[in-house]
């Protein structure tokens, strides 16, 4: 299995502190993966080191065997890194599928066009966008009155026009209900296994990384303790410690 | 304590509260759910005055709260954890503790920097950081301990497990259980329905800015058809 | 030696003053996010009352006293201002306030001129500090050495307020999120009021220390409030002791210049600025700024639409209307609609980088009066034909666009404002002390439209086409892709880099755009006024195009236009009274209050809830 993504003894400290401290792994083709651990180990960090929002103090990052560390985030997505953010970032004063034709826009690569009508570009494409994560329907809102939950499927939508090769998601369905993410790490799935996209994400609900991701990786405070199957990161004492606690919160069947 | 009477709100002319009800009782835990969009937030916002319910009655200890100022209403002994965060991120985690301090308070149990640190040790290690230099969770745990520092007697928290890890989440259960013990009452909106029910005494469910249950966590057992309308777990 | 440290000294001891007005506005900025332009104001009342105040009380107690209540005085002046003025418009879009403070400079100025005159005052001495004391040799005056020692115990007092007490962190708590700070059980109304009214009494305080070195005028507001932007800016906004540091500077450098420079005194300082900027972005001690993300912005923009049937038809009534107003209108009615159509030009042009990029610029004149200078010194030194030379305006306005913005739009927020402010004084500075070529203040003159457009009407049609074209132009970018990136990068940079937009680049063009449109206007000014002068390029014009985008709705894609036609008729209307500013400005306050959308925004509002309880009624 050939990998998409690799990253060497990565690091990133901020005035002497070390949030990320020598960390490698990497993604194969396919292949859904989670970034765990507890507030503050360094997953966000890691993420924008990724995806260029930081430099890297230390380590290379290569996108399919070309190196890409410490490149802007506007080359790292044109060469096929989509990502959604922990705290969204939507574009306010557009409508939903305006939201979406800005980043097809950006896609076929019309951003400096002047002549046509905004509104009227790529619309059947990004309602086809919309549709796939079920918000088709709410197409014409302001993006302004959307439910928190909503944003982050707008948001995944977005990260997916430019049909990414590999899609990093900082805590994908958080602020969701409970349903609602299923349904989203569902569609993640599907995702992965049609498109063969592969996915690092980020998240604190367990009933969603259990029971989605093909491989679990755990970070505590800057460092890897863990990289395996499910089952093995859930047995782990060490994981169990720092961050599943006594297991009392999640349940592998939801409706326990 | 708190009573909720026959509120409309609106956001512009978005009418999203319609005609709810209900009471929180001293001492009680309540769990506010529903999916996304169902109003929970609204519902908090109209309670402290920062979205004016448009009609309605809005009650805590006997005193009418519609029409006040926000500062007013957190003076009355309310406390607002709002569920976007809305940390002060200039300012270092000791500062932003310092602006919820509020004086203590007779029917509120008491709560210092030191007892806070003991719940949240990620604060106590950043604590000179500044807000904006946290992670997502910690800010989290941030907010919840700054609204703690106001020693608030009725504690408003919308989705306070949201991306927190799960060994915090089970402490932050604890510690409502025991903020319970020592008279605080509490309303959470919550979408971990796991979290909701460790903690809570009684749930309530909004659908479309409506009441459409309201009762124990037993009862809602009970009624599995209820829970798969509203919840859709 | 002896000499270089006395002037050193001198320019120390003008620092207080600048420093104790320059704080207040950082005070006030840092915490309202208000950008006061009426601070200078505040510190000409401080001098007018302090004048007042020493001579009805006598002696040291009575010099000292007249200070200190000088200082309260003002503060109450300053609380009721922000009581009535500001408290209504905390909500409005950010950045609008400055317009209400614009407002009030206007107000001040002819009240001042009500009660206290036209003439210059003179400020009494200090009583037993008369005298200069001898340094090295040099004579240094008393009062200077006592300014020197005061201002360091008022920077320390200030920071420690700030920075060490509760009410400091409650202070900064809400300059970034007011109504937070509210629910956690802080009274934050009181609080802005509280910090303006400091702010305001240290300006009040700086007009009355000055006054045993200089005087009383009308003049001080608008001569010290370019100095103090720049202060608070190299020193880096909300940063105390950035601002002291920053007004020695300036102050020790204008004692210097005036010496060595004579010729350039008047760019020094926005060259300082502009330097210190691009190689420290935020000032010498300032931070990265955060902008207020919460109850500060007012409601969220709604998405944009090109006017459906009925607006379409409406715009073409008007333009209908414009194209046969020759018919039937007397000439200075000509010239009025083309002083509103250039005019309006200019803010649409302002309004297309302001509104859909969120790039608040303090210096959109440079590119106005630069097009119409291009193109006036074309014809005056070359002889160019009119139509060449008019073209040229755009070209080269445009050109300047490209290498302001170059440096400016790395910047954001009221750092990108100053620097853009810093920019075109140096624009202006040239055009004012370069005479060899812009003949300075005489102006250029004679600049007349070719034969074939001579004539008042040909004129006319000639300028509404250019105008409104300019306009239209704007508007059909706005709509365009590039106005969707546009407003994609000021909604969340972020999110636009992520997916493959390049943010500076897209607001680097539309800058360079907005450029070329303002130096259309121009050129349709200069060849109808046959003339150009420095005025032109002034803060003045540029705030004036700013207060116009204000005025009709930063929210709404006719903002611009309509502030623009509203402004230049009722501007044309008041000046025939005699204490026109005061009217003015309370029409501008009043219009703010009443409208805190901007009239086409509250207009829309309007309209919306009248369109909807018809629904309702149906
Ligand atoms: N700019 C910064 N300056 C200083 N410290 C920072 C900065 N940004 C983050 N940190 C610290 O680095 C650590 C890692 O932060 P990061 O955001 O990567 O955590 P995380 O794993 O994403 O946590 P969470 O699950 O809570 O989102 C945290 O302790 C945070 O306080
Ligand atoms: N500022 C706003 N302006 C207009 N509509 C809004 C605004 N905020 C929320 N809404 C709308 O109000 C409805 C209720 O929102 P609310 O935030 O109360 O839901 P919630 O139950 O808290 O959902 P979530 O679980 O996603 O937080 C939603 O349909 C939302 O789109
Ligand atoms: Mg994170
Ligand atoms: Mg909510």
């Amino acid at each position: 299995m050939s990998e998409i993504l690799r990253v060497e003894n990565l690091r990133k400290s901020y005035d002497g502190f070390l949030a990320v401290n020598g960390v490698s792994f990497a993604v194969a083709k396919g292949e859904l993966k989670a970034l765990i651990g507890p507030n503050g180990a360094g997953k966000s960090t890691c993420f924008n080191m990724l995806m260029g929002q930081l430099k890297p103090s230390a380590g290379e990052v290569y996108l399919d065997g070309q190196r890409i560390t410490g490149k802007r985030p506007r080359e790292i997505w044109r060469r096929g890194v989509g990502r959604t953010f922990q705290i969204t970032g939507t574009y306010q004063s557009m409508s939903v599928i305006e939201n979406v034709q800005m980043a097809l826009m950006s896609h076929h690569k019309r951003i400096f066009s002047i002549a046509p009508r905004a509104w009227k570009l790529y619309r059947d494409e990004a309602m086809g966008f919309l549709d796939t994560v079920s918000m088709a329907d709410q197409a014409d809102r302001p993006c302004s009155v959307l439910a928190y939950g909503d944003l982050k499927r707008l948001e995944l939508a977005i990260a997916l026009c430019h049909r990414p090769r590999l899609l990093l998601m900082d805590e994908p369905t958080a602020g969701m209900a409970p349903s609602a993410r299923i349904e989203l790490m569902q569609l993640v799935a599907d995702i992965v296994r049609d498109q063969g996209v592969s996915v690092l994400f980020t998240e604190h609900d367990m009933d969603v990384v259990f029971a989605h991701a093909h491989h679990i990786m755990v970070l505590n405070r800057g460092e890897l303790i863990a990289d395996g199957s499910a089952t093995e990161v859930r047995n782990n004492p060490q994981v169990q410690e720092v961050y599943l606690g006594g297991g009392t919160l999640f349940k592998e069947d939801a409706n326990a | 304590m708190l009573s909720v009477e026959r509120i409309h709100s609106y956001y512009g002319k978005a009418h999203i509260l319609n005609d709810l009800s209900f009471e929180v009782r001293r001492g009680e835990v309540v769990a506010l759910l529903g999916r996304n969009g169902a109003g929970k937030s609204t519902t908090m916002k109209s309670v402290m005055q920062l979205l004016r319910p448009r009609q309605g009655q809005v009650t805590f200890q006997g005193r009418d709260l519609v029409g006040e100022p926000a500062f007013r209403v957190a003076k009355c002994g309310i406390g607002y954890v709002p569920e976007d965060r809305r940390i002060f991120t200039d300012l270092t985690v000791l500062e932003n503790l310092e602006v919820g301090r509020q004086p203590r308070r007779e029917d509120a149990p008491f709560w210092t920097q030191e007892q806070l640190f003991e719940i949240f040790p990620n604060l106590y290690e950043r604590r000179a950081n500044r807000g904006k230099h946290m992670s997502g969770g910690e800010q989290q745990m941030l907010t919840i301990a700054r609204t703690l520092m106001g020693n608030p007697a009725l504690l408003l928290l919308d989705e306070p497990s949201e991306g927190i890890a799960p060994v915090i989440v089970e402490q932050m259960a604890e510690t409502i259980k025991t903020l319970k013990e020592e008279g605080l009452t509490v309303m959470i909106s919550e979408q971990n329905l796991h979290f909701a029910r460790a903690v809570a005494d009684r749930a309530i469910i909004i659908e479309g800015g409506e009441k459409k249950f309201d009762g124990s966590f037993a009862e809602l057992e009970a009624h599995p058809e209820i829970r798969d309308a509203y919840l859709s777990v | 030696m002896a000499f270089f440290f006395a002037q050193f000294l001198t320019g120390l001891a003008n620092a207080a003053a600048l420093f104790l007005v320059a704080s207040g506005l950082s005070l006030i900025f840092g915490v309202t996010r208000i950008v006061n332009f009426a601070h200078g104001s505040f510190y000409m009342l401080g001098a007018f009352i302090g004048v007042v105040l020493m001579d009805l009380l006598p002696g040291h107690v009575g010099f000292w006293g007249a200070i200190l209540l000088t200082g309260l005085a003002v503060g109450l002046i300053g609380a009721l201002v922000e009581m009535v003025v500001l408290r209504p418009i905390y909500r409005a879009p950010e950045l609008f306030q400055l317009v209400a403070t614009f407002g009030v400079i206007l107000v001040i100025q002819d009240l001042a001129l009500m009660i206290w005159g036209a003439e210059d005052r003179l400020g009494p001495r200090a009583p037993g500090l008369r005298g200069v004391w001898r340094i090295f040799g040099e004579p240094v005056p008393k009062y200077d050495i006592v300014l020197i020692a005061i201002t360091p115990v008022i920077l320390f007092a200030l920071w420690y307020l700030i920075a060490r007490t509760r009410l400091g962190v409650l202070v900064r708590a809400a300059t970034q999120d007011r109504e937070m700070v509210g629910a956690l059980g802080v009274n934050q109304a009181w609080l802005f009021t509280g910090v303006f009214a400091l702010g305001s009494a240290l300006a009040g305080l700086g007009g009355a220390l000055q006054l045993p070195k200089g005087g009383a005028d009308l003049l001080m507001d608008f001569n010290i409030i370019g100095a103090v932007f720049v202060v608070v800016v190299i020193g880096g906004m909300g940063s105390l002791p950035g601002a002291f540091i920053a007004s020695v500077l300036i102050s020790v450098l204008n004692v210097f210049g005036v010496t060595y420079l004579p010729q350039s005194t008047l760019v020094l300082m926005y060259v300082v600025m502009a330097v210190v900027l691009i190689v420290r972005p935020y000032g010498l001690l300032g931070r990265e700024e955060v902008a207020g993300e919460h109850g500060q912005v007012g409601a969220p923009e709604t998405p944009i639409r090109p006017y459906g049937p009925k607006g379409m038809a409406l715009v073409a009534v008007l333009l209908a209307l414009l194209a046969l107003l020759p018919v039937f209108a007397e000439p200075f009615v000509l010239t009025l609609v083309v002083d509103m159509v250039v005019f309006a030009l200019f803010a649409a042009s302002l309004h297309f980088i302001l509104g859909s990029g969120g790039l608040v610029s303090f210096g959109h004149a440079a590119f106005f009066g630069g097009g119409a200078y291009a193109a006036a010194l074309l014809v005056y030194h070359t002889g160019t034909p009119m139509e060449l030379a008019f073209l040229f305006a755009p070209l080269a306005a445009g050109l300047l666009a490209l290498g302001i913005g170059w440096f400016c739009i790395r910047l954001t927020g009221v750092y990108f404002a100053m620097l853009t402010l810093a920019f075109s004084q140096l624009v202006w500075s040239l055009a004012f002390q370069w005479r060899s070529v812009t003949r300075g203040d005489d102006g250029l003159v004679n600049i007349w439209p070719a034969e074939w457009l001579s004539g008042d009407i040909t004129y006319y049609y000639f300028a509404l086409a250019f105008g409104i074209g300019g306009i239209l132009v704007l508007r059909h970018v706005i709509h365009a892709p590039f106005g969707y990136a546009l407003r994609a990068g000021r909604d969340s940079p972020r999110q636009a880099e992520a997916t493959g937009i390049d943010v500076k680049r897209v607001q680097f063009a539309a800058f360079a755009l907005a450029g070329a449109m303002a130096g259309l206007a121009g050129g349709i000014f200069v060849f109808s006024k046959g003339s150009v002068f420095p005025t032109e390029l002034e803060i003045a014009k540029s705030f004036d195009a700013l207060i116009v985008v204000f005025l009709g709705g930063v929210k709404t894609l006719a903002g611009g236009v309509v502030g623009a036609g509203f402004m230049t008729v009722v501007e044309d209307w008041l000046v025939r009274l005699e204490y026109w500013r005061l009217l003015l400005g309370l029409v501008i306050i009043a219009v703010v209050i009443l409208m805190p959308e901007g009239i086409v925004g509250t207009l829309r509002t309007l309209w919306r809830r009248i369109r909807h309880s018809d629904e309702e009624a149906v």
